[in-house]
């Protein structure tokens, strides 16, 4: 098939950026996404123009380096009824139909500053995690791994809240550019596990702190995020993040700094 | 052996293990014999480490906590995105928790053998050794591990090893031990133990008076190219299968960083040893950029078969049983879905070139879930692989609930890597290796769940208590950034970067990295013979040739430019091939994954050579147009009885 791909070009953090037009030939329905940029790309390349940059590594939907708006939804999701959520480089073309027009660009979030084209800069998600998104467990200190029981409910709940991968959808498709379901997943996480215990009213005011601190919005439970989220990461974890955080307010924890 | 390929050099050995005492004592005495660094003192002490997956993070994490400066390297956005977050199916370990017989033993046993007797008893042992601790270590991080309903942690089986000693998160295990890494790293980050350099790509070694001194390396941001100097150097950079252009590794894994320390004298040991994973999805069409693995834990369940009969295109449920071939269940009575990678990957091959292959291209056999279902009924196969499945059904269309799926194998892993001694250190004093960068403790052929232990191994607790030996040395004298050594590596990248964007052919960087990937898949991958191994000698300077004369790289040094990055890797990797190939023409008997067809059992399995080829090869490297010389160290074989392997 054929289409009219406009893109966002910006050549750095400095400069202004624009939509652009390309067309692109001979496209495959068993492409992914990323590969039908690659197509482009190399069209590019050979025709003396720039290539767009874009984040990605994997390519099989689990690093979370890959991420752009398509046709005004982070990672395509919400625009095929068919498909489940799922990463841009899980798109496949198969989803388009011939002679589409399909607007690409990057995440927009004051946090997320543009790096060039459809790359930015997320490292404000790994700050998130620095300010407490961890249990303290230096090497050498664990018990013996069955000393403790981890009821099975509590085991794969923490387990849905951990497969979160960090790659920004949700702010980008929240009106307010909030990450409250990117901090909550790791919250709900440590927080059902008893290991986390020790240190869980301070990791949820720390990291609500550092977040607030990055220039992410506040959260007005619109639910764009999870609808948007490739891991399906639910909201109920923006729930019981308010409620550990009301907790940990009521006991006395207060952000560090 | 030809003497115009390479040339024969003094032998190598490790002296660092304790061979005065029995195996089972020798990492512990090691530790005792090695050299301590006291707490106030390692404030003082630097150590480089480039990259950040499982043993990259997980080692900078524990030297951070123990007290040194760490100074942490990736070219990734985000520490979290290493390649390590894709392993699916599970780690290994010793823990005995089903009460089938295994113990520390058995598992250092099945992994010499699952290598084909190709690596070093000493490692192996210690591996399987600390591999009850890595559990406790991660499950008191917060892994949330497959848990039963009493609250205990669950176990499935896994190829080559007939207990069940593997623990798991749904299809995501090496996501979520990864997460425990990086958390543990970020933490050190916020404790100021733990200096980041994101999105920094490692271009050379600096070596400084035989010692490994430093790094050059480029912010891929802003294009600056950088030295950075510390009392040691730590690669975990990872394996090199993107070589051959398609495999399931992520776009950006690379070699970079062991190929330019080993152009700066680290010896590479067993480059042609690649594992081939059985369970992939097939190639479907000329622009893919990669291959998806489906786990091998899918083997537990499926069972994997071809029409009896040749270019049988019949819906395969339509297929009655007695026209199926369940081939490894036929040729492997005993161990049957579950041989090991190599084995179940080879006669997929052989299966597909006598025409019974199945697919649009005939590259492809069944693994079906037809039986299980039955058997486990639908919600336990959701439970087990539901992502496994959603997967799948997204790239291929397909419903692997209702249609067998569609799998072929695809290149996963590099068993071999820079070689090191007992201690991780490789012959420069100074760097060390970890994780698949290096080639220490999977042999010929690497079973499955074996990757995620060593790399945490390596990381939380073998490198950490080694590196001491050596620190305990320092503070070595500072490097002064106009050292010549360190001026002429950096002079030596810039040179590069310009050469690269300078050349402005008419070939796109892509297409020089499809050609040589398809070469080495065809030539130097599932079957290697004299003859094609000489071909791809042939071939692959020229393509270098042509790369360096006919290359087009788009843009500028001091900007943001991922075609100069892919640029650099593609030149490495070219020259990493003509090594390959070197190493699997000069190792002329089958094992593990390297499989020669000169050599081969008359039922047509692998067929090792002990009498001649019991030893490690390990590669220096020699300028252009000199044949690199083969340093050899023999495996001594002590406690596991040399046998032709066996899975019938």
């Amino acid at each position: 098939m054929n289409l009219k791909l406009r893109v966002w070009r910006q050549r750095s953090a400095a400069e202004k950026g624009k939509m652009v037009t390309y067309e692109v030939t001979d496209v495959s329905p068993d492409m992914s996404f990323l590969e039908m940029l690659d197509v482009l790309n190399e069209q590019l390349i050979l025709d003396g123009e720039d290539p767009v940059s874009f984040d990605h590594d994997c390519r099989e939907g689990i690093c979370g380096s890959c991420g752009v708006m398509i046709n005004g939804r982070a990672h395509g999701n919400g625009l095929f009824d068919s498909h489940p959520q799922t990463t841009t480089c899980q798109l496949h073309m198969r989803s388009f139909k011939d002679g589409d027009t399909i607007d690409v660009e990057p995440w927009r979030a004051t946090a997320f500053p543009v790096i060039k084209d459809l790359a930015v800069d997320r490292s404000a998600l790994d700050r998130i995690i620095q300010s407490g998104g961890y249990i303290s467990a230096p090497t050498g200190t664990a018990p013996e791994a069955h000393s403790i029981l981890v009821a099975k409910k509590d085991s794969d709940a923490a387990f849905d809240a951990a497969t979160c991968i960090g790659c920004g959808a949700c702010v980008a498709a929240c009106p307010n550019a909030s990450s409250m379901l990117f901090t909550s997943s790791k919250v709900v996480h440590l927080g059902l596990m008893p290991q986390g215990q020790p240190e869980r009213n301070d990791r949820v005011v720390n990291m609500i702190h550092q977040q607030d601190l990055e220039g992410f919005g506040g959260c007005t439970n619109i639910g764009e995020c999870s609808v948007s989220c490739p891991k399906g990461i639910s909201m109920e974890n923006i729930s019981r993040l308010n409620h550990d955080l009301l907790g940990a307010l009521r006991a006395g924890a207060r952000p560090k700094s | 052996m030809a003497l115009d390929l390479f040339t024969l050099g003094e032998p190598v050995a490790d002296t660092k293990a304790p061979r005065d005492v029995p195996i089972g004592e020798r990492w512990s005495e090691r530790r005792f014999r090695a050299k301590l660094v006291n707490p106030a003192n390692r404030r003082k002490l630097t150590v480089i480490v480039v990259g950040t997956g499982l043993a990259g993070g997980s080692a900078a994490a524990t030297l951070g906590e123990a007290g040194y400066k760490v100074k942490s390297f990736w070219y990734q956005d985000s520490p979290r995105r290493a390649h390590s977050v894709a392993a699916q199916g599970g780690i290994n370990a010793a823990k005995n928790y089903r009460n089938d017989g295994d113990s520390v033993h058995r598992l250092f046993y099945d992994t010499v053998k699952g290598g084909d007797f190709r690596a070093r008893e000493n490692n192996v042992h210690r591996l399987a050794e600390v591999s009850v601790n890595i559990i406790d270590q991660c499950v008191a991080q917060g892994v949330p591990f497959a848990r039963e309903y009493g609250g205990l942690l669950d176990n499935r089986s896994f190829g080559g090893t007939q207990v069940s000693r593997t623990f798991y998160a749904r299809g995501q295990t090496g996501q979520q031990l990864l997460y425990g890494a990086y958390q543990a790293l970020e933490r050190q980050m916020a404790a100021g133990t733990v200096e980041q350099f994101p999105r920094t790509e490692m271009l050379d070694l600096i070596v400084v008076d035989g010692r490994a001194r430093g790094i050059v390396a480029r912010d891929l941001i802003t294009g600056e190219i950088t030295t950075h100097f510390a009392d040691a150097v730590v690669l975990a950079t990872g394996g090199y299968s993107n070589v051959f252009y398609l495999s399931t590794n992520a776009k950006g894994s690379n070699a970079t960083a062991i190929w330019r320390a080993h152009k700066r004298g680290a010896l590479f040991a067993n480059p042609c040893y690649t594992q081939i994973h059985p369970t992939c999805i097939p190639v479907h069409g000329e622009y893919q950029s990669k291959l998806t693995l489906m786990s091998e834990s899918l083997r537990n369940d499926g069972r994997v078969w071809v029409p009896k009969e040749r270019g049988d295109t019949r819906d395969p449920r339509q297929i009655p049983e007695a026209e199926r071939d369940y081939y490894l269940e036929r040729i492997y009575p005993s161990f049957g879905n579950l041989v090991p990678r190599d084995i179940a990957s080879r006669q997929a091959k052989n299966v597909c070139d006598e025409g019974r292959g199945v697919g649009p291209n005939g590259l492809g056999v069944y693994l079906d879930f037809a039986e299980a279902m039955e058997r486990l009924g639908r919600p336990a196969i959701e439970a087990k692989y539901g992502n496994l499945f959603d997967m799948y059904a997204q790239i291929t269309g397909e419903d692997p609930y209702e249609v067998p799926m569609r799998i072929y194998p695809a290149v996963h892993y590099t068993m071999g890597g820079l070689w090191v001694d007992y201690d991780l250190q490789s012959n420069i004093p100074g760097l060390f290796v970890i994780g698949e960068a290096n080639f220490s403790d999977h042999g010929a052929n690497r079973l499955g769940a074996s990757a995620l232990m060593q790399g945490l191994a390596d990381g939380y607790f073998v490198l950490p208590n080694t590196i001491n030996d050596y620190l305990a040395s320092g503070p070595f004298e500072k490097v002064d950034p106009q050292h010549p050594a360190a001026l002429e590596a950096l002079e030596g990248v810039r040179a590069q970067t310009e050469k690269l964007l300078s050349i402005n052919g008419n070939r796109t960087t892509a297409s020089f990295h499809r050609e040589l990937g398809r070469l080495m898949f065809d030539l130097c991958g599932m079957e290697r013979s004299e003859e094609s191994l000489r071909k791809a000698l042939d071939r692959i300077p020229e393509i270098r040739q042509e790369f360096w004369t006919n290359v087009k790289v788009p843009g500028e040094a001091g900007r943001f430019n991922q075609s100069l990055e892919h640029a650099g890797r593609v030149a490495d990797f070219i020259e990493l091939a003509e090594l390959m190939c070197v190493d699997a023409l000069h190792r002329n008997e089958s094992c593990g994954g390297h499989f020669r067809a000169e050599s081969q059992t008359p039922d047509g399995e692998a067929l090792r050579d002990d009498e001649n080829y019991a030893y490690v090869a390990a590669w220096e490297w020699t300028p252009e147009g000199v044949p690199p010389v083969l340093h050899k160290e023999d495996l001594e074989f002590e406690y596991v009885h040399l046998a032709q392997r066996s899975y019938k």
